[in-house]
């Protein structure tokens, strides 16, 4: 084994970043959440409709923190300083709507 | 560029700082999307005599877009991939088509932004229109910022000046990308999939 390969194994060890085909795997699955949120445009779903769809977004956001911006295999202070910042962002603005009275009259 | 981008390089924190940075910058940002976002939110069924968002909004020409968006994120996070193996054809290759994604959505916005104002939704219009507008503006100008990074990422492959120890500088762009990305993923939602208040 060279050098070059022994570094590189070195480096994947210490990543341990996901492979290829594991990205294009990640890609279908976006691929598939967003047609069914594009569905529930022609199909009537009723009342669950809002909470599928804050649902489906949450969960096509985490996969592209985790997975694309490899927030689960990197240091962890990444995650606290971006989910400090979110959560910070949300706090505000569900205060912010509140005061607009946005909820009740939506 | 210099060898302070590459990740193995020694820091007071044992971590890169320069990651560090773009992940604080990206978590300010979602201060300033969440901005716009709750602007339109409350102005959004405040359209006047202008037209309202239930009635001007194309859902399937808007999902393509946002597919084509989404499908810059796997070539963008394959870009890194190949850079990191050392196989900088390739890198150049994922780093182009992210950047041509990029500019298809862009073209999309430039072809839908065309389209309302001609449909009567300018910016002055009604505070629906602004808040529309101005949060649409703001993301469609990040990816623009994107593009020419890309771009800028690509020419310096083309010059033999951005190799495998440079990976780094490809993950940080990367990372604003994804950023760009995420929100759309909650613009493309909360602005066009929600249901919209129709005049």
């Amino acid at each position: 084994m060279s050098t070059a390969e022994i570094t590189e194994e070195h480096n994947d060890v210490v990543h341990d970043h996901p492979s290829d085909s594991k990205y294009f795997q990640i890609a279908l699955i976006l691929g598939v959440l967003t047609a069914l949120e594009v569905a529930t445009y022609y199909v009537d779903i009723g009342p669950v409709l809002i909470p599928v769809l804050m649902v489906m977004m949450v969960v096509k956001f985490f996969i592209v923190a985790a997975w694309f911006m490899h927030l689960r295999f990197d240091n962890s202070l990444f995650t606290k300083f971006f989910v400090g910042g979110l959560v910070l962002a949300v706090a505000v603005y569900v205060i912010a709507l509140s005061t607009f009275e946005f909820w009740s009259k939506g | 560029m210099s060898d302070t981008a590459t990740s193995d390089h020694a820091t007071t924190t044992g971590m890169s700082h320069n990651k560090l940075a773009m992940w604080v910058f990206l978590g300010s940002e979602c201060l300033l999307f969440g901005a716009l976002i709750s602007t339109y939110l409350v102005y959004r069924g405040r359209f006047a005599t202008g037209p309202a968002p239930g009635d001007i909004f194309d859902i399937p020409f808007t999902s393509v877009s946002s597919f084509v968006l989404l499908m810059s994120s796997l070539t963008m996070v394959l870009a890194l991939s190949a850079i990191k193996r050392g196989d900088l054809r390739n890198n150049r290759l994922w780093l182009l088509t992210t950047a041509l994604l990029g500019s298809l959505f862009i073209g999309g916005q430039v072809y839908e932004f065309t389209t309302f104002f001609r449909e009567g939704l300018g910016y002055t219009t009604s505070p629906f229109s602004s808040a529309f507008f101005t949060l649409t503006g703001f993301h469609g100008v990040h990816v623009s910022l994107g593009i020419l990074m890309l771009m800028s990422m690509f020419i310096s492959s083309l010059r033999g000046s951005l190799r495998k120890e440079h990976s780094e500088t490809v993950e940080i762009i990367g990372l604003y990308w994804h950023f760009v990305d995420i929100v759309w993923i909650f613009i493309f939602t909360v602005i066009y999939l929600v249901p919209s208040p129709t005049s």
